[in-house]
C-alpha cells in the first residue's frame, strides 16, 4: 500500500450449498434457510389467521364464551423411537397427546404450540411425514397450531426429532367447575360434602373432573383395549412380526369426552392411560385420594396379539402405554349410561367397565386375577424390564 | 388365546383348588424351584386358593438372583471399558454390585444394550467390528442351548469380537445342596418346566430316591402350578416319592438332545458360586476347548477389587426357603425395586420384587412410602 491507494481484493468463497434433503444446522439458525423451512413445510401445513401473522407469538381471539368458562392449558414432549412406527408417528402423537391431556380437564382443545429439535441429518423427508401427520390430527381434534419454533442440534445430539407441544383449551361453564385440588387439599376426603346437587355457597356446583372428586361408589371404565401403543413401538424396536401387526391406539379421544359432557354424565375423574399404563394411573389416584381401587382381570380387555407379545417380551399389559385410552370414573348409578354414550364415539366404542372404587384398604389397587386369586398392582418401578426365561 | 387362556380358566382352577383341598390331611412345605413359577403364583394370587396346610416357599430358579457378587461387579467393570460393548437380559442391568449396577454405569456413558436373544449380540459384534460385544450368558440350563448356539456360531462364523461373561448354573446339584441342608423345611418340589423342556428329567430320580422327596415337573401357568402342587401332595399324602411330569405338553423324559448336545460340546461342568447360596461343585457350566476363546471372563482380567454384598440382605435364607420376604426386616423399608438392597428384589422372578409388586397383603400397611406420583 506504499502508492497509498488500497488494494482491491475480492471474496471468493464458494456459495453455500442449499441443503433441500436433509436438515443442516443452519435450518435452525434464524437466517435464510430458517426461513426456508418455515415458508416451505411449517406454514403450508398449519396456516391458520394466528400462525399466518408470523409473529413472535400468537394472540388468540375467545370468542363466544360462556361467562364461567375456565383456561385449561398443558404442555408434553414427545421423544418417541422410532419415528414412525405402526400406526403413527412422532407427528400425531405430539398433537394427540396434548390434545388428549386437555380432554382429560373436560376441556375443548382449541390451540396448540408446537416446538421442534431436530438433529442435523435428519431427512426432510422424514421431517415432512411428521409434519403432515401432525397437520392431520390437528385438523381430526379441531384445533389450530398457532405458534411454534425450531431449533436444531448437532449431529449425535438429539434422536431424530423431539417436540414440544403445549395446548390450550377451554372447560365450558357447565363443565365441571371448581377446582378439585383445592377442595382436596382443604378437607380430608370424609369431611367433603357429597358431591352429587351440593352447591358451594356462591352457588356454583361443586363438580371437578379430577382425581379430587373420585368416590367409593364410583364406577371405573375405560374406553377400549390396552397396550397397543407400547407393544406397537417394542414390536419395531425388537424387530418382531406378527401375523396382523399392532398399530399404535394413538387418536384424540376428546369426541369421547365431549359426548359424555353433551349427555349430562356426572364425571367425577378423566385420566389417559399413557405411559405407566393402567395400573400406574390408578395407583395415583388410589394414592391421592386414600382409596381401594378394585379391578377384575377378566373384564380388562387386551388383544390376542398384545398379549402374546406380553407373553414374550415378559411385559404387564396393565404397564403398557396407550396413546389414545382413557379411564373415566363415574357414580355406580351412571355406569350404564356413560357405557352407552362412549360405546356409540369411535374412538371409544369398546369402553368397558373394569372395576370399582371402595374405601379400603386406601391407597391400593387391587385386582382379582382369572383364576380368582387377589394380588396387588403396584407402581412400577422404573422401566419394565423383559425377564430372561 | 390358545395356549394361555385355557391354564388361566377360573372354573379349571377352582376345581384343581377343591382336589387339593380334598386330599390334604396334614401340613405341607413344597418348594417351587423356578422364579418364573413364583411369578405366576403371586402375579395370580393363586395362594389364596390354597388351603392354610400347604406352604409354598420360593427356591432359587431366578438367575438374576444367584448370579454372584463378583460376577455382577465383573460385568461392571467390562462395561465400563470404552471399547466394549455390553449386552444382557433386561433384568439384569438392575442388580446391584458392589458399588453399582449395570444400569447405573449405562447412565455414565457406558455403551450397555437390552438384548432379547445371545445370538441379537453376535448380530452387534458383526455390525461393530471396531467394537468388543460382550454378551452376559446368565441362566439356568433354559437359556443355555441359546448361549452355546451364540458361541457355536461365532466360532463358526469366525467372529472375534466377540465374547460370553459366562455364569450359568444348573438345577440339580442346587436342589441337592438345599436337601443335604440341615436348615432344609421342603418336603416336595415343583421342578421348573422349562428347565425339563431342554434336560429332561431324568437326572432327578436319583434325587428323588435319595432323599425321599416327591419332585413334580410343572409348567408356568396358573392352571399348571395348581396341578403340580395337587400331584406332589397327592405323592406327599400318599408317602410315595417319585419324579412326576404335569408338563407333559412340552417336557419330555429325555428332554431335547439337539440342544443338550450342543451344550454338551460347548460347555463343560464347573464348580459355581451362587449368590447367597455360596459355592455349590459341579453346579455350573463354563465354556470348553475351542470355545474358551470367547470367554469374557479370560479376554477381560480382573482388577481385583474385593466384593461386598449388604449386610442387611438374606437373600441366602429367602432362596433356600427357610425365610420368606416378609420375614427381612428391610422388606419395602429400606429395601425396594428403586433401591435393591440384594438380588431377589430386582427381577420380578425373585421372591422379594414378587411379593413387593404382586403378593403384599392387604393388612400390611407398607404403601406409605409410595412413590411420588408420575407425570407425563
Amino acid at each position: 500500500m506504499a502508492d497509498g491507494k488500497p488494494t482491491t481484493f475480492t471474496l471468493s468463497c464458494p456459495v453455500p450449498r442449499v441443503a433441500d434433503d436433509r436438515i443442516v444446522l443452519a435450518h435452525g439458525g434464524g437466517g435464510r434457510l430458517t426461513h426456508q423451512l418455515i415458508e416451505k413445510i411449517f406454514l403450508p401445513a398449519f396456516s391458520n389467521p394466528a400462525l399466518d401473522q408470523r409473529h413472535d407469538g400468537a394472540v388468540l381471539p375467545l370468542d363466544g364464551l360462556t361467562p364461567g368458562s375456565r383456561l385449561a392449558f398443558t404442555t408434553d414432549s414427545f421423544v418417541v423411537r422410532p419415528l414412525i412406527f405402526p400406526g403413527g408417528n412422532i407427528g400425531d402423537l405430539a398433537v394427540n397427546g396434548t390434545v388428549n391431556d386437555l380432554a382429560m380437564c373436560g376441556a375443548r382443545p382449541l390451540f396448540l404450540s408446537a416446538g421442534f429439535i431436530l438433529e442435523e441429518g435428519l431427512e426432510m423427508e422424514t421431517l415432512r411425514t411428521v409434519v403432515t401427520s401432525m397437520q392431520e390430527a390437528a385438523a381430526k381434534a379441531g384445533v389450530q397450531l398457532v405458534t411454534g419454533d425450531t431449533k436444531v442440534v448437532d449431529k449425535g445430539k438429539g434422536d431424530g426429532i423431539f417436540i414440544n407441544t403445549s395446548g390450550i383449551g377451554v372447560v365450558e361453564s357447565g363443565a365441571g367447575l371448581i377446582n378439585g385440588f383445592e377442595r382436596a387439599r382443604l378437607q380430608p376426603r370424609h369431611q367433603q360434602p357429597r358431591k352429587t346437587g351440593a352447591l358451594a355457597p356462591e352457588g356454583r356446583p361443586l363438580a371437578a373432573i379430577g382425581p379430587a372428586s373420585v368416590e367409593p361408589g364410583d364406577a371405573v371404565i375405560i374406553s377400549g383395549d390396552l397396550g397397543r401403543h407400547g407393544i406397537a413401538i417394542l414390536s419395531v424396536r425388537e424387530g418382531l412380526e406378527f401375523e396382523s401387526p399392532i398399530l399404535s391406539d394413538t387418536a384424540s379421544v376428546w369426541p369421547a369426552v365431549e359426548a359424555l359432557l353433551n349427555a349430562g354424565i356426572e364425571i367425577h375423574c378423566l385420566r389417559d392411560l399413557t405411559r405407566g399404563g393402567l395400573a400406574t394411573t390408578l395407583n395415583e389416584i388410589a394414592g391421592d385420594r386414600n382409596v381401594c381401587i378394585k379391578l377384575e382381570e377378566a373384564l380388562i380387555p387386551v388383544d390376542e396379539v398384545v398379549e402374546g407379545a406380553c407373553e414374550i417380551l415378559g411385559l404387564d399389559p396393565l404397564y403398557v402405554a396407550n396413546e389414545g385410552r382413557f379411564a373415566v370414573f363415574v357414580p355406580e348409578a351412571q355406569a350404564n349410561a356413560a357405557l352407552d354414550v362412549l360405546k356409540k364415539v369411535e374412538v371409544s366404542r369398546a369402553s368397558v367397565r373394569i372395576g370399582k372404587v371402595e374405601e379400603t384398604p386406601g391407597r391400593t389397587v387391587v385386582l382379582q386375577s382369572r383364576i380368582g386369586g387377589n394380588r396387588v398392582v403396584d407402581m412400577l418401578s422404573g422401566e419394565q424390564l423383559p425377564r430372561i426365561c | 388365546m390358545k395356549f394361555l387362556s385355557e391354564y388361566r380358566d377360573q372354573k379349571a382352577a377352582e376345581q384343581l383348588a377343591q382336589a387339593i383341598r380334598a386330599k390334604v390331611t396334614r401340613p405341607w412345605t413344597i418348594m417351587e424351584i423356578c422364579g418364573g413359577q413364583t411369578y405366576t403364583i403371586v402375579k395370580s394370587g393363586l395362594e389364596d386358593l390354597l388351603p392354610r396346610e400347604i406352604t409354598l416357599v420360593h427356591g432359587p430358579g431366578c438367575p438374576v438372583c444367584v448370579t454372584p457378587i463378583e460376577l455382577i461387579d465383573k460385568a461392571v467393570a467390562i462395561a465400563q471399558r470404552p471399547d466394549v460393548i455390553f449386552s444382557s437380559f433386561g433384568d439384569m442391568l438392575r442388580v446391584p454390585g458392589s458399588s453399582k449396577s449395570l444400569f447405573d454405569v449405562k447412565a455414565e456413558g457406558a455403551d450397555v444394550r437390552i438384548v432379547y436373544s445371545p445370538l441379537d449380540a453376535l448380530k452387534l459384534a458383526k455390525t461393530n467390528p471396531e467394537r468388543q460385544v460382550v454378551f452376559f450368558a446368565v441362566g439356568f440350563e433354559t437359556t443355555a442351548p441359546a448361549n452355546a448356539m451364540a458361541a457355536w456360531q461365532a466360532d463358526h462364523d469366525s467372529v472375534e469380537n466377540f465374547s460370553l461373561l459366562v455364569s450359568h448354573v444348573l438345577v440339580p446339584p442346587a436342589m441337592q445342596a438345599l436337601l443335604s441342608s440341615e436348615n432344609c423345611v421342603v418336603q416336595g418340589f415343583l421342578a421348573a418346566g422349562h428347565v425339563c423342556t431342554v434336560m429332561g428329567y431324568e437326572e432327578y430320580i436319583p434325587i428323588a430316591a435319595r432323599y425321599k422327596v416327591p419332585i413334580v415337573v410343572t409348567g408356568f401357568e396358573p392352571l399348571d402350578l395348581l396341578e403340580g402342587i395337587l400331584m406332589t401332595v397327592t405323592q406327599l399324602e400318599e408317602g410315595r416319592h417319585e419324579v412326576e411330569n404335569q408338563y407333559s405338553r412340552a417336557v419330555r423324559r429325555e428332554g431335547n438332545r439337539p440342544a443338550q448336545e450342543r451344550i454338551a460340546e460347548v460347555f463343560e461342568i464347573t464348580p459355581r458360586q451362587w449368590r447367597g447360596l455360596g459355592e455349590i461343585p459341579a453346579s455350573g457350566f463354563q465354556l470348553r476347548g475351542r470355545f474358551q476363546k470367547y470367554d469374557a471372563n479370560l479376554r477381560f482380567p480382573s482388577s481385583g477389587e474385593p466384593a461386598h454384598e449388604s449386610p442387611e440382605c438374606i437373600a441366602g435364607l429367602i432362596l433356600q426357603g427357610i425365610k420368606k420376604p416378609h420375614d427381612c426386616p428391610a422388606f419395602a423399608v429400606k429395601c425396594t425395586p428403586e433401591n435393591p438392597l440384594g438380588a431377589p428384589m430386582v427381577s420380578s422372578e425373585g421372591a422379594c420384587a414378587a411379593y413387593y409388586h404382586y403378593g403384599r397383603r392387604q393388612t400390611h400397611d407398607v404403601h406409605t412410602e409410595l412413590p411420588s406420583p408420575a407425570s407425563r
